[in-house]
């Protein structure tokens, strides 16, 4: 069988059954995956590029005529794939909650104001060397129908491309410190406590803008094709 | 625990794990119109340049309990007519036609796609692969993207996929759509139990 991307790498993830996050119980697959070789079909994938954006489209704060309630920041990273090289011209899609932790998404209910001034969805492009960075308003938690008393950590969501059908991810960016977190049935769906913590940014000064908006750094690690092994120089 | 921060010229030691879409991505992956960032993919691939019939794939999203999944977004990537895939074919590379689409249910867990039947593409060790949709499902309660595919029924190729062989006979037609129709194919995807549609690992 031919795999063309290592297959041990998705470990990572989270089960598809995990009962702590409760609509994972009716909706996650109930017979073993049939595991395939890579053809063609999964070694390419849709591209999309600059031509997709449009102004404002990474910048979260000037998508209205007014600015937004919160407090203003700046994530950046790189994209890059499991051997480390960069992902380039790759397209990340991101939405969030506002300031108050509310959706514009018509099904959210959470009495919280809306923001007339924040959507709450952008994209971007990386660049040559895998690098992205776009402007927003730090998102507040809020509280989902889970259990009792549950309340999701602050995040963003970001869904993202790479070159082939088996690079695409979905996932969620964390923010450092949340007291939340050890609480959140989506972080801990992650078995490997390691893996866990590649979702967490880290608060970053050199992003930070004087008299402007705080850095945070999130660099974002898709599936890469061939790995070879690489000396590590943290572990050598 | 080390946070995400990749240092330059160093060996990552795993990729990002995988999160739910949730409930609220329509504003950003499928406004269709409703918010106001512009559609990056919809549910009709059809362009004038795309090669091949025209066709319409619908059906419905199903879970355990035989409920109608009403916040799932699919994922669909394919050939054009003729069996090439954009990227992968230079003929194809100024083409309108892109190959994906992208549907989020709708209030009765339907979703539908207006493309073109695919051609044929190489399997593994060149055996040609029978006509066929790549497909990504994510919502709710979907921890990583499912994937699956969508065959077409009375296709020759079907017999000798070299990927349909790896399914159970009893489960191949959980992913091959029934001709509905003149230009009409349908499928259920149920997330699980009774006929449960066979989902990939890759
Ligand atoms: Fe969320």
């Amino acid at each position: 069988m031919t795999a063309a991307y290592p297959t041990e790498s998705l470990k990572a993830h989270p089960p598809y059954l995990y009962p702590d996050y409760r609509s994972t119980v009716k909706r996650s697959p109930s017979r073993a995956l049939v595991v395939i070789p890579h053809t063609l079909s999964e070694l390419t994938g849709p591209v999309y590029g600059h031509e997709s954006l449009r102004e404002h489209d990474s910048d979260l704060t000037r998508q209205h005529a007014g600015e937004p309630l919160g407090e203003r920041i700046i994530v950046s990273g790189r994209v890059v794939d499991e051997d480390g090289r960069p992902v380039p011209r790759t397209l990340l899609e991101v939405w969030q909650a506002n300031a108050a932790g509310r959706y514009i998404h018509v099904v959210d209910q959470h009495p919280a104001p809306l923001d007339p001034n924040f959507s709450g969805a952008g994209r971007v492009v990386t660049d040559a060397d895998g690098r992205y960075r776009f402007t927003t308003i730090k998102p507040g938690a809020y509280p989902w129908k889970n259990h009792p008393n549950a309340w999701r950590p602050a995040h963003i969501h970001f869904s993202l491309f790479g070159p082939t059908f088996l690079t695409r991810l979905v996932t969620q960016m964390y923010f450092p410190g949340d007291p939340l977190l050890a609480l959140d049935p989506m972080w801990n769906s992650i078995p490997d406590e390691k893996a866990r913590w590649r979702m967490m940014s880290s608060f970053d000064i050199e992003t930070t803008e004087p008299e402007w908006a705080l850095g945070y750094r999130f660099d974002i690690v898709l599936r890469g094709r061939d790995a070879t092994p690489m000396e590590d120089p943290h572990h050598g | 625990m080390a946070d995400a921060v990749v240092k330059a010229g160093t060996k990552p030691d795993g990729i990002t794990p995988s999160q739910t879409a949730g409930p609220y991505f329509a504003y950003a992956l499928t406004p269709a119109g409703r918010y106001a960032i512009a559609d990056l993919a919809t549910n009709d691939l059809v362009t004038d340049d795309a090669v091949g019939e025209r066709i319409t794939i619908a059906g419905r999203v199903i879970d355990g309990d035989g409920e109608l999944v009403t916040d799932a977004m699919l994922e669909i990537w394919q050939a054009d007519g003729e069996g090439r895939l954009p990227g992968a074919d230079p003929a194809l590379s100024n083409a309108r036609f892109k190959g994906f689409g992208r549907c989020e249910c709708d209030a009765e867990g339907r979703f539908s796609f207006r493309t073109v039947k695919p051609g044929r593409v190489p399997g593994p060790n060149g055996a040609m692969q029978a006509p066929h949709l790549d497909v990504g499902v994510f919502a709710r309660g979907i921890l990583r993207r499912l994937f699956t595919r969508i065959y077409f029924e009375g296709e020759a190729g079907n017999e000798s996929d070299p990927i349909l062989k790896l399914v159970p006979a009893e489960r191949r037609s959980t992913v091959i759509a029934r001709r509905a129709g003149a230009d009409l194919y349908k499928l259920d995807i149920r997330l699980q139990g009774e006929n449960e549609t066979v989902f990939f690992e890759a």
